[in-house]
């Protein structure tokens, strides 16, 4: 086995002996996402505008939520010691941290977020865009929500801090994920969206991986 | 045979100098014991060594290579115990030892081994959050034992153990010695195995 295959699995089995810090996550999307409609009223045609922004945004606000422990678990009980004397690129480390978050907030909430879209009156096609925009957008929301994780290990109220890191760099995908549904809707397809979303996302991975792993090693002085 | 060589190594803890011009050997089969008072650099000295601390000054030299030059070979080469135990309290014991040696990727063939060594077996199954202290202090170090690696790190190693277990590490850490292995332990009280010299830090 695989350093990287063995850190993914564990990272894995991890969440799958506390599933409930998952649900929390997914919970709290599906409830930010209700209240909007409570706010704002039932108006259908305003909520079917802005739905694609409100599911983005809930995402966005979901995935932070669960990345405050990313790293800062293995770092209280000196699990990254071991990660950062791993015989192998540290940076494969950051990569299959930042993996086993996306397949466990990320893809879910991928899923999820059409159900919530019927809610508010999206169908057909929008429905598919937010699905397939969230699955390409998210990993990138993963790797840069991991490098603000990294950079606020062992800091005082590093939820706060992370957030504030992270927020300001996922403008640009948060403004192309919801941008795909508005293009839906004056009929020009998603496609360009969801191919500058998939670059985004390789841009991150080809990137932040090293960002991180510098973060980390920081952190382990 | 010397495989191990530190010379005039130096480091800084948040900027203060606390490791300075400490230069020693460390052959086959020797442990070295780091003692001095509280603040005078063991941790920081095993931290330089296992490159987790960048140092000033100095070099260290592994059969005669700086192990800068190869840092994922001199990682091969070590194995880690701080003073956290690095162990997931979700997880069991023996997977905590067996996942510790697939993320150093070297075969999980030695894990029955040293938890029987550290009599460990009747908790293999037990997640490790429900642990006493001094019971994952000894999983700590069964990992270490289960990591088959030549030269051992052990900061504070006797912290928590019980007499019986401080006698079960003794028993470990002499066979490793034995086989040919070498140790450097941080340590305020002597660990009494044979060919244990002392590096006393001001």
């Amino acid at each position: 086995m695989t350093g990287f295959s063995a850190l993914l699995a564990r990272d894995l089995r991890l969440v799958w002996r506390r599933p409930g810090d998952v649900m929390v996550v997914l919970a709290f999307f599906v409830v930010a996402t209700v209240l909007f409609p409570l706010g704002i009223g039932p108006e259908t045609n305003l909520l079917a505008r802005i739905a694609a922004g409100i599911l983005w945004c809930a995402a966005l606000f979901a995935a932070l939520l669960s990345l405050e422990r990313l790293f800062a678990a293995d770092y209280e009980d000196g699990a990254l010691d071991l990660l950062l004397l791993a015989p192998w690129p540290l940076e494969l480390a950051a990569l299959a941290k930042c993996l086993a978050h996306w397949i466990v907030t990320g893809l879910p909430l991928a899923l999820l977020a059409p159900l919530m879209g019927l809610l508010f009156g999206l169908s057909g096609e929008a429905l598919w865009a937010v699905a397939a925009t969230l699955l390409v957008g998210t990993p990138a929301l993963s790797l840069i929500g991991g490098l603000a994780a990294a950079l606020t290990l062992g800091a005082r109220r590093g939820g706060a801090l992370l957030a504030l890191l992270a927020l300001p760099l996922c403008v640009p995908t948060l403004i192309f994920g919801a941008g795909a549904v508005e293009a839906v809707a004056i009929g020009e397809g998603f496609l360009t969206h969801l191919a500058i979303l998939g670059a985004l996302a390789l841009l991150s991975l080809a990137t932040l991986p090293w960002a991180i792993a510098a973060a980390l090693r920081q952190a382990g002085e | 045979m010397t495989e191990l060589e530190v010379t005039g190594l130096s480091c800084r803890r948040g900027g203060r100098p606390v490791v300075r011009n400490i230069s020693f050997t460390l052959a086959r089969g020797e442990l070295l014991a780091l003692t001095g008072r509280n603040g005078s650099g063991k941790t920081t000295l095993l931290r330089a060594l296992a490159l987790l601390v960048t140092a000033d000054e100095g070099a260290i030299r592994w059969q005669g290579t700086d192990i800068r030059h190869d840092r994922d070979g001199w990682r091969r080469q070590i194995a880690w115990l701080g003073h956290l135990d690095g162990l997931k309290g979700d997880l069991s014991v023996r997977e905590n030892l067996a996942n510790a040696c697939h993320l150093r990727e070297t075969p999980a063939i030695r894990v029955d081994e040293a938890l029987a060594a550290f009599d460990l077996t009747p908790l293999a199954k037990r997640a490790a959050r429900t642990l006493s202290a001094g019971q994952r202090r000894r999983a700590a170090l069964a990992r270490v034992a289960a990591a088959d690696a030549p030269l051992w790190l052990l900061d504070e190693p006797l912290n928590a153990l019980d007499s019986p277990s401080q006698a079960a590490l003794r028993t470990v850490l002499g066979d490793h010695l034995a086989a040919g292995g070498l140790a450097i332990a941080a340590t305020h009280a002597p660990i009494d195995v044979p060919n244990a010299r002392v590096l006393e830090l001001a």
